[in-house]
């Protein structure tokens, strides 16, 4: 086992958006947390977006600007009456800039138990080659 | 209620004018915090899962986030007025070649104990795991149910 998988969880707050987007709905919008990773092939994404069905989640990706957008509906029927609030509900939103051309064809996602698995595949022209050296 | 705060302003007999400076900075940031925070009045345990717990009249409902788990991953213990979460959110190994530019979803494990506020039921547990919420429908027990009491007329 390694040390990540061993340490405690520590709570903390989700973070609210401080983007220079400006929000034209009422409600509370959080950013994700994400774990972004590249490999030859392809650009992965994963965010942890409890609450979200995969109906509700919008994924766009234009100009080299990935989008996420994922509404929640607020969990708690009519009949209940808080007794504490540790945390708060609301949408996802977060945007990312992509430096790598993705072969937008091929783009995957899957949202399961309230994880997001984004793979974007890069486009032929950008996978890395590697570049001999020749010594003169 | 404006008007009855200002009847009881303690303005005079105070030690210094300091005092009464400090306690409208700290009623201001009260009020403060209660704009920003809505019902987050209750001191926070500051413990993993983060909890809401609501009171739906029959039973207590107690949600939390935990991204990515399933109910059999989570163990769920109760005694008479708690409830015990606990379990290991774990984070799969990506491949080694893999290079990151984010990584702030977190792993580990997690243990918390809430007391509830009333008594309840320890037979009927029902617990759910939905797109990454987990909740916990505890039923109260007979004496911690609320009774209509219906007053007769004669």
């Amino acid at each position: 086992m390694s040390q990540e998988e061993s340490r405690g969880l520590q709570a903390k707050e989700k973070a609210e958006v401080t983007g220079p987007t400006e929000q034209t709905r009422a409600g509370l919008v959080f950013t994700p947390e994400v774990d972004i990773f590249e490999t030859e092939k392809d650009i992965t994404l994963l965010a942890d977006m409890p609450g979200v069905k995969a109906d509700q989640l919008t994924i766009d990706l234009r100009d080299n600007i990935l989008t996420l957008d994922g509404e929640v509906k607020s969990p708690e029927a009519d009949n209940e009456v808080d007794i504490f609030r540790e945390y708060r509900t609301g949408k996802y939103y977060r945007q990312f800039n992509l430096s790598e051309l993705i072969d937008q064809s091929k783009i995957d996602a899957e949202l399961k138990d309230g994880v997001l698995r984004l793979t974007l595949p890069k486009a032929e022209e950008t996978k890395p080659r590697k570049i001999e050296v020749k010594a003169s | 209620m404006l008007l009855r705060r200002f009847s009881d302003w303690p303005g005079y007999g105070l030690s210094s004018p300091f005092d009464e400076i400090d306690r409208i900075r700290r009623e201001m940031d009260r009020l403060s915090a209660g704009l920003g925070r809505g019902v987050f009045s209750q001191p926070r345990a500051g413990v993993f899962p983060l909890m809401n717990i609501t009171d739906r009249g029959d039973a207590y409902v107690v949600r939390a986030e935990l991204p990515g788990m399933k109910a059999d991953e989570i163990e769920i213990s109760i005694t008479r007025d708690t409830l015990a979460l606990s379990g290991e959110r774990k984070i799969a190994a990506e491949s080694k070649n893999a290079k990151y530019h984010r990584k702030e979803r977190e792993a580990g494990k997690f243990s918390r104990i809430v007391t509830l506020p009333g008594e309840i039921s320890t037979e009927t547990v029902e617990a759910t795991c939905a797109d990454g919420i987990l909740t916990v429908v505890l039923t109260k027990s007979e004496k911690a149910k609320p009774k209509q009491i219906s007053i007769k007329s004669e």
